[in-house]
């Protein structure tokens, strides 16, 4: 019998590679995307163990709402600086000032859907044929019917019912011209495995996943940080908490939760005992059932 | 520094909603506490406003706004959920025959196959057909759930007929090792906790068995099989000379000190270190990603592969498969496809359909001139340039084509290359 057998961490991570040096190798100008959240770290972490010793070979392409976490902003130019790989900003107030995209009105405005127009004129700009992300199956529902390589039309749009079966490891990356992919090497990764990960690695992750205080508005449920991206209510009230997130998007949609984790042992302790999903706390996904298929469908992450 | 040493299992489930998959999934998260109350939440609600009066676990596992519509599974979905011992993948397919081409998907990546077998209506055409797949794509475990034995009143006998039957019929299959199991998903017996309704069964439940099932075999340690996917060449001042050849391991074991031949060249050499991000690896093995250099410089590229002297795969333009058809279109015999065989691709030349296999009586169908949606047929390929391949019952890695339409780009068919001799 024999004992050739590695931990599911370790399987990960070399699907994680094996799909990425496929992109590296199939595609003319990949791109990896880059949210500054942890999922979006670990990504550039694993390239980094792909092509080593060689650099990352491919740019980053942020897309910029403009509405960061300032701690998102800081720790993407040392990680670039630290890779030497090349950064593609997008950014979505361009597009509003060119007229592209038009911004939400009313208290809870957000400018999450407007980062598909940025996004999708980015990768036209810069003739992208294969956009990989951190997106992973486990995270909802219309993710869960997700590709590794996932094939976009010319208007860089998803039509969930007629995707290209996927076999094996045989990825099939044949398209049109105008065509492109989305890619997610780490499709079959849970909260948890990108936690235990991080953490079997030591990846250097922003101050804002460990728990810290901070000043928040709390809407609908949701644990909003105080910035002046958010309107307050006429009832609201802005309170000190003891926060951390657990995803990082835009400030004013991400809710944080209430922790006293500051390291990551207690996270991934907190992580097993949690009765909420990590989208949970997203407020672009309360917007409907379907959310998330209706924007992924238009060119979304 | 390793956290821990869960193993990872994948695992496929073909069936309907009648057979109670959903509900069996739906047990399996729930009483492996993975899913959320979010989750739970969201779906009780869309629950009520659909007026059921029970919580319907299977709008957990249909994604799609169509699919929740229709109440139907269309696609492949993934789920997850751990426990201490082992992390657990689920393929979720639908089991209608037209859906085919998805169950064949989802098993392509599993260790293990759930048949779910109702034991009010026995073994049915359905089962013969999950079953034959399983046995097609190799998947090294399966599981026959017997289900619903709460609407039987838990008789053994009940049990004993259906388990009796599918041995009969599954001795023609190539199965190689399956396990019963009664059960009632909707009670819970047999799933997570051992059922106190069926004394009678001394066997385990059927979280066990995915918990203890031995899959360190599963993948080949025989045969070494190396396909190259990029050559890495830093072109940097510290790094100015290294070649590494970027890989996944599809077979065999590979060290420093190896002896390898390169293919198609025939080059041979030996290993110098096998390595990932600088860090040496002592021995490499299936399903792993490394990067290997040789002592000698020679010229290999994408789509070559590195072998042993000694054990090489068939160097050959001419390959017969059991293929799975996906496309509306159908296949007729003299059509040009582009073939994907582990790094490798070329155009090439479907020559002939040999015979297409009736998927419910295993029966072969002779004399056909097309074949279509969902069929599974064995058909021989020319392809362009020679493939290095061995039988897909030795190797599901090296044994495995996809094809793909010249035209529109689809993924046309998945192939399982049968007679193929690995010279060991």
């Amino acid at each position: 019998m024999s004992n050739y057998m590695i931990n599911h961490l370790r399987e990960l991570e070399s699907e994680a590679i094996f799909v990425m040096r496929e992109v590296a190798a199939q595609f003319e100008t990949p791109v990896l995307l880059f949210s500054g959240g942890k999922d979006s770290i670990l990504m550039t972490h694993l390239a980094k163990k792909a092509f080593y010793p060689a650099r990352i070979p491919f740019p980053l392409v942020h897309i910029d709402t403009g509405h960061n976490f300032p701690e998102t902003i800081e720790f993407r130019d040392n990680l670039v600086k630290e890779l030497g790989v090349n950064l593609i900003v997008g950014s979505v107030q361009e597009a509003i000032d060119k007229g592209r995209a038009k911004e939400e009105t009313g208290v809870n405005a957000s400018r999450n859907s407007l980062q598909i127009v940025s996004l999708l004129d980015t990768l036209e700009e810069h003739k992208i044929d294969a956009a990989m992300g951190g997106a992973r199956r486990d995270e909802e529902k219309a993710r869960a019917k997700e590709r590794f390589f996932s094939h976009r039309d010319e208007f860089g749009q998803w039509d969930p019912k007629n995707q290209r079966p996927e076999l094996w490891n045989l990825f099939n990356s044949k398209k049109h011209n105008g065509e492109h992919f989305r890619v997610f090497p780490i499709s079959n990764w849970t909260e948890m495995d990108v936690w235990e990960y991080i953490k079997m690695e030591n990846i250097a992750l922003p101050s804002l996943y460990f728990s810290h205080k901070r000043e928040c508005v709390v809407r609908d449920g949701v644990i909003l940080a105080k910035s002046k991206f958010i309107t307050l209510k006429e009832n609201e009230e802005v309170v000190e908490k003891v926060v951390r997130y657990r995803t990082c998007g835009d400030m004013p949609i991400t809710g944080a939760v209430c922790s006293e984790a500051d390291t990551l042992e207690k996270i991934i302790e907190e992580i097993a005992t949690t009765r909420t999903t990590e989208r949970g706390t997203r407020a672009d996904d309360k917007r409907g059932e379907t959310a998330m298929e209706d924007r992924k469908k238009a060119g979304y992450f | 520094m390793e956290v821990q040493n869960t193993q990872l299992l994948r695992f496929t489930t073909a069936g309907s909603v009648d057979d109670g998959k959903s509900t069996l999934i739906g047990r399996l998260l729930y009483d492996s506490k993975s899913i959320f109350q979010d989750q739970l939440d969201a779906v009780e609600k869309s629950s009520q406003i659909k007026g059921f009066d029970y919580v319907d676990l299977s709008l957990l596992t249909d994604g799609l706004k169509s699919e929740r519509e229709q109440g139907i599974t269309i696609d492949v979905a993934y789920r997850y959920f751990a426990t201490p011992k082992r992390k657990f993948i689920i393929a979720d397919t639908p089991g209608h025959i037209q859906y085919t081409r998805n169950m064949v998907t989802g098993a392509s990546t599993a260790n293990l196959a759930i048949i779910l077998i109702d034991a009010r209506k026995g073994i049915l055409e359905q089962t013969h057909r999950h079953a034959f797949i399983a046995s097609l794509l190799q998947i090294p475990h399966a599981i026959v759930c017997v289900n619903k034995m709460d609407l039987v009143d838990y008789k053994q006998d009940v049990y004993d007929k259906i388990v009796e039957e599918f041995k009969e019929f599954s001795s023609k299959l190539n199965i190689k090792d399956v396990q019963f199991i009664p059960i009632s998903a909707l009670a819970g017996d047999n799933v997570v906790n051992r059922s106190e309704n069926m004394p009678w069964y001394e066997g385990s439940t059927l979280m066990y068995q995915l918990e203890h099932v031995h899959i360190a075999s599963d993948y080949n340690h025989v045969d070494c099989r190396f396909p190259i996917q990029s050559v890495i060449r830093p072109h940097t001042l510290e790094f100015q000379d290294y070649r590494g050849y970027a890989g996944r391991i599809d077979g065999g074991v590979f060290k420093a000190g190896d002896k390898i031949k390169v293919l198609p060249s025939g080059f041979t050499s030996t290993i110098k270190s096998v390595e990932l991000n600088g860090e040496e690896i002592e021995e490499a093995f299936s399903p792993m990603s490394v990067t290997m250099r040789l002592n000698d410089e020679i010229d290999i590229s994408r789509g070559d592969m590195i072998v042993r002297e000694n054990n090489t795969p068939e160097v050959t333009q001419d390959i017969d498969i059991l293929v799975t058809w996906m496309s509306e279109k159908p296949l007729q015999s003299r059509t040009k496809v582009f073939v994907k065989h582990t790094t490798n691709e070329c155009i090439s030349m479907v020559k002939e359909i040999k015979y297409k296999v009736d998927i419910n009586t295993l029966h072969r169908i002779e004399d056909v001139n097309q074949i279509e949606m969902n069929d599974i047929a064995r058909i021989s390929i020319r392809a362009s340039k020679p493939l290095f391949v061995d039988a897909y019952e030795r190797n599901r890695y090296t044994g495995s084509v996809i094809l793909i339409d010249e035209q529109t780009n689809e993924t046309i068919g998945a192939g399982m290359i049968v007679n193929h001799n690995t010279s060991a």
